[in-house]
């Protein structure tokens, strides 16, 4: 498949299929969109299903969700909201032909509070869970009132943070690559498509978060 | 041959012949079912002829007769393309408005109706009707009088499904679903369960026994002397020591049971809901989900310790409750 | 061969290169990013598994010939059902015609070189295998009795059987189509070569755009739902579970939402390759272009709202119902409509039936009786009687096999000559479309009539009186058998021993038509300039 020499010279990263690296930037552009589309309906469906059993059993949610800490939910919400930034920054330095260093310290630091997120939320909120045994099938000790639904809470925030957990893992692997590109050279800034449609990814697991955390920790008017 | 093809066009012997693939048609909704059965068909065998005689007649007048040839430009007339969406509107509008008018009377089941309690499980049909008797796959109906069937499962979804009676619904775990029928003929029709189950879903079925009203009434009497639901529920409501609280005199501790079946409640969050076979199931195994504003939250929780053949006995002997009240005229 | 070759406008320089021996070996296969390939390799694939959930459905034929049920035990029968539906629905049906003839020709008929992702379109091809693989292994070492369906709480609790296994290889393939969902819509956007507008368009593009949006809609809500369904059944948390407050009828809201849709996956393809079939042998423009194309777009929008007729008889509401009822009629008009053009399109056309017209006029007639049939499931009043019985198999069975799967035969007959370069004996082509026709209508008209009579599905006994209709439906299924492996065997000859097609054997429209056969792996030497219309062939009334 290397018959890149028959459509003559063009910028590092152009696919062979394309007719122009402007196209190029659409497709993929694009592509990201409606990958982002079908993510939507992904946790959609969560979502809904979230929505229908809160409504059924209102009580056992918001005490399901007193279960929580609020501290560390707002502390990663935090977390997240920077990441935004950073990658928009790192984005932003691709653009206007920014040395290869300063991409660099801005996706490391994404990735940084990427794994800071992860980490706080597996240390200070999952473990701890395992410990108080209030994990639904795997460790489970609560005997407060409601505790039916709690379970039923508790599946919920293990299934949509676990969902949301396992994208942001996914964002980190996705960082990790984009950092060795930059390195190797491969982006310019004529040419920095797979920077800006990871970008988008980022920014759209951060807005899921936006959702859960509320859903999640804010229920019953607890503050 | 002549005389066969005389015969045909008599028409009988095609009737009879038709008259095998038809079920049984056993109940007072059947007909009208049927009859919009025989539209639809209608309907298909119509257009399925329409389309194949046009395509037919295309084919050997437009065959292509020399290897060169093509074909000759057609315009897209605009009249043609709206005759042929609209048509087909109106008539799914046609069949619409009939289907749900014929589904929502026949849903509706007649106030006078008899009622019988249907527990699916794995793989048989519980069946108890309120004088007592119970039946295990057969059901005895009286012919001629509406009969109301609440149902529910004990353990997966199941389908409650007789043909001749044109009737079927889903039988679901921790609900109750109730279907209607009216019998018309007296015979032994079939009973099936329409939702897949597990492994003997097909040997969940059995016979529906519709009688005139003298061998009903003998069958009824014929079997073992039994208590009647309600009575077997009252045994259970004193075993469980119900009583205690549930009483009129026990002032204040618990609603009394007496007339609230069928009374809007309002419960300690705020809705209103008819006290119905649900409810009294949702307050027997998840009390606090709906005690009254005006009552301590202190009964406990009966999961596990009532089956659903108790169940339906209890709520049986609530509604008795509700029913003697109303007799006594207070 | 009996076709006649059509006047050839512009023969490629036969190079002897091609997408098929520019390279050998199976790494080359393996590893390759040229759709075409992939397409090959989701041919093979998808056959394997034609063949196995066909098998599946032939001992279940076999076995209902005695009312007692003729070869197996209840529990085995339940796991034929299953394996059937499940290996027919989600790795055949869903990924027939996009997969192999989509991934085809896509690039081919908008002059694109590609799909915009190739690697993507590669690992598709490999999610949907490793899919694939949980299956078979499933099956293989026990299989799995839920039906194709799901249903809690028999697969979450009750079911002792490898419902995980099989779910996650669902999951894993819905991955495939949701990929390949975002691959098509891309490159149905982005990738189109210069003067092919939107209404340039082959129909069967539009098809192909409009099952991508229910691949890229749809898809994700199934992998969530069997997500649910897994973790339930692994852990007992009680999501469908109604004792400790879980609904088991969300899952069938949930369910349905993708699974009504994917009949539209399913049968939408097909009515793309028939708008190509019809108008290539008629040599006519197709009637109502414009009517066809939207017609696939209102099909693909309004099959995400008529989920709940599937669940009539589950005790929804009285207004759920009617709600339902209503859009379910929605659906018959596009429907209807597509069949009144196509017929229409017939008209004054130049007409040859050579074995691909053959599958198209037989998609026609048994998809107008497979739509027609759903009006009763769409009407509330006989649903209910009719709902869970043999009349739902036959109605879908028309839908699925008399519709999609007769498409896609046609297609493969139709793009035959081009995939390989190589003639298909063509009587031989026609007689096996005779079989599958009679075979079909053989199998599932009788069960129309059983499940009037009241017979429910998924029975491995059954009362006696049903016997003779079940007996001429397995009569049928046998026929049906051989006339699909007619069509495997002439095919597999043809690859070695057919005669060279030459670009355009049929005097066909549409740029794939124009390249060599088989085409160079970047599809053109120079990307094509579109001036014209689709189905622009020259009118005879033109010539004189």
């Amino acid at each position: 498949m290397a018959e890149l020499a028959t459509h003559g010279a063009h910028p590092q990263g152009f696919a062979h299929q394309f007719e122009d690296i402007e196209q190029q930037r659409d497709a993929g552009r694009l592509g990201m969109w409606v990958f982002l589309v079908t993510e939507i309906l992904f946790f959609g469906g969560m979502f809904t299903s979230y929505t229908i059993y809160r409504a059924l059993h209102l009580e056992s949610f918001i005490q399901g969700s007193h279960q929580l800490e609020v501290k560390f939910g707002a502390t990663n919400t935090a977390v997240l909201i920077f990441s935004s930034l950073t990658m928009a920054l790192a984005i932003r330095a691709a653009q206007t032909g920014k040395k290869k260093g300063h991409i660099i310290f801005w996706l490391i630091l994404t990735m940084a509070l990427g794994a800071l997120f992860v980490g706080l939320k597996l240390r200070f909120e999952w473990y701890r869970d395992y410990v108080d045994g209030i994990i639904p099938g795997v460790h489970w000790f609560y005997n407060g009132p409601h505790a039916p639904g709690v379970k039923m809470f508790m599946c919920f925030y293990f299934f949509m943070t676990g969902l949301h957990a396992i994208h942001m893992i996914i964002g980190l692997g996705i960082l990790a690559v984009l950092v060795i590109m930059t390195a190797r050279d491969r982006f310019s800034a004529e040419y920095y498509s797979p920077l800006e449609i990871s970008g988008l990814y980022w920014h759209f697991v951060d807005i899921v978060w936006i959702f859960l955390f509320p859903l999640l920790y804010l229920i019953g008017g607890r503050y | 041959m002549m005389g066969f093809l005389q015969s045909g066009l008599d028409s009988l012997p095609v009737a009879a012949a038709m008259m095998q693939f038809r079920p049984p048609v056993a109940s007072s909704v059947a007909n009208s079912v049927d009859q919009l059965y025989l539209m639809l068909t209608g309907i298909t065998i119509f257009f399925s002829v329409l389309i194949f005689s046009i395509i037919f007649y295309f084919m050997l007048k437009y065959r292509r007769k020399s290897p060169g040839e093509s074909g000759t430009a057609t315009h897209t007339p605009m009249i043609l393309e709206l005759t042929w969406t609209i048509i087909p509107s109106l008539i799914c509008v046609v069949l619409f408005v009939w289907s749900s008018s014929l589904y929502v009377r026949n849903g509706r089941p007649p106030a006078s109706s008899t009622e019988i309690f249907v527990i699916g499980k794995q793989w048989m049909w519980h069946l108890q009707h309120p004088e007592g008797p119970r039946e295990i796959n057969e059901l005895h109906v009286p012919v001629g009088v509406p009969v109301k069937l609440t149902m529910t499962s004990q353990d997966v979804i199941h389908d409650f499904y007789i043909p001749a009676f044109r009737v079927k619904k889903d039988v679901l775990p921790g609900r109750y679903s109730q279907i209607w029928f009216q019998p018309t003929e007296t015979g032994t029709f079939h009973l099936f369960c329409a939702q897949y189950c597990g492994t003997n879903h097909s040997e969940m079925i059995g016979w529906v026994y519709v009688m005139s009203d003298g061998d009903y009434a003998t069958w009824l009497a014929g079997g073992e002397k039994t208590e009647s639901m309600a009575q077997q529920g009252e045994r259970l409501f004193s075993q469980f020591g119900c009583g205690s609280c549930h009483s009129a005199d026990a002032a204040g501790r618990a609603p009394s049971l007496a007339g609230i079946y069928g009374k809007p409640e309002k419960t300690q969050n705020g809705e209103t809901r008819i006290v119905d076979e649900a409810l009294i199931r949702q307050a027997i195994l998840v009390p606090n989900s709906v005690h009254l504003p005006n009552y301590q939250p202190i009964m406990p929780t009966y999961q596990g310790q009532i089956d659903e053949e108790q169940m339906l006995q209890l709520i049986a002997y609530v509604k008795s409750l509700g029913s003697e009240e109303r007799m006594n005229g207070k | 061969m009996s076709t006649a070759i059509a006047e050839i406008h512009e023969t490629p320089a036969e190079s002897g290169v091609n997408y098929l021996n520019v390279t050998y070996g199976i790494k080359s296969w393996l590893l390759t990013l040229d759709h075409k390939r992939i397409g090959l390799l989701y041919l093979g694939s998808i056959t394997l598994m034609f063949f196995v959930g066909g098998m599946a459905a032939v001992l279940m034929r076999l076995h209902l010939v005695e009312p007692q049920g003729a070869l197996f035990e209840p529990e085995t029968y339940n796991k034929m059902f299953s394996t059937h539906g499940i290996i027919m629905v989600f790795f055949f049906l869903v990924p027939s015609i996009p997969a192999t003839l989509g991934n085809f020709l896509i690039p081919l008929m908008i002059g694109a070189r590609d799909v915009a992702f190739p690697r993507l379109n590669l690992m598709s091809w490999y999610l949907y295998i490793t899919g694939a693989a949980f299956a078979l292994v499933a099956t293989l070492s026990g299989g799995v009795d839920t039906g194709w369906t799901f249903y809690p709480p028999y697969s979450s609790t009750y079911s002792q059987t490898h419902v995980v296994v099989v779910a996650l290889g669902v999951f894993i393939a819905g991955f495939s189509s949701i990929l390949t969902g975002v691959n098509f819509i891309v490159t149905i956007h982005k990738m189109r070569a210069p003067g092919m507008t939107w209404f340039r368009l082959p129909l069967f593009i539009w098809a192909m755009y409009a099952t991508s949006l229910i691949f890229v809609l749809g898809t994700p809500v199934i992998a969530i739902t069997l997500f649910l369904l897994g973790m339930e059944r692994i852990l007992h948390v009680g999501i469908f579970d109604p004792a400790v407050g879980g609904d088991p009828l969300l899952f069938q809201h949930l369910f349905w939402f993708y699974s009504h849709p994917a009949v539209y996956i399913m049968i939408l393809p097909g009515m793309g390759v028939i708008s190509e079939l019809i108008t290539a042998f008629s040599r006519k423009k197709i009637f109502g272009y414009a009517f066809v194309a939207f017609s696939s777009l209102s099909i693909a929008i309004i099959s995400f709202i008529v989920w709940g007729h599937h669940m009539f008889v589950t005790g929804q509401s009285v207004y759920a119902g009617l709600v339902f009822s209503v859009l379910s009629f929605l659906v018959a008009i596009p429907s209807a409509v597509k069949v009144f053009n196509w017929t229409a399109t017939l008209y004054k056309g130049s007409i040859s039936y050579e074995a691909p017209m053959l599958y198209a006029l037989g998609f026609i007639g048994l998809f107008t009786i497979g739509g027609l049939t759903g009006l009763f499931l769409a009407a509330l009043a006989t649903d209910v009687h009719l709902n869970g019985t043999y009349f739902i198999v036959a109605h879908f069975h028309y839908v699925m096999v008399g519709g999609a799967v007769m498409a896609y035969m046609g297609g493969l007959h139709f793009w035959w000559p081009k995939i390989t370069g190589r003639l298909y004996p063509d009587l031989w082509a026609r007689i096996a479309a005779a079989i599958i026709f009679i075979g079909f209508n053989l199998t599932f008209f009788p069960q129309f009539m059983l499940g009037y009579m009241g017979m429910p599905r998924r029975y491995a006994i059954y009362p006696a009186e049903f016997q003779v209709l079940n007996v001429m439906s397995s009569a049928g299924a046998s026929i049906l058998g051989v006339g699909y492996i007619i069509p495997l065997i002439y095919f597999m000859w043809s690859m070695r021993y057919g005669p060279p097609a030459g670009p355009n054997p049929w005097g066909a429209k549409g740029l794939e038509w124009t390249t060599q056969s088989p085409p160079l792996t970047e599809n053109f030497e120079t990307i094509p300039i579109v001036t014209e219309d689709a189905y622009n062939y020259p009118s005879e009334a033109a010539h004189g």
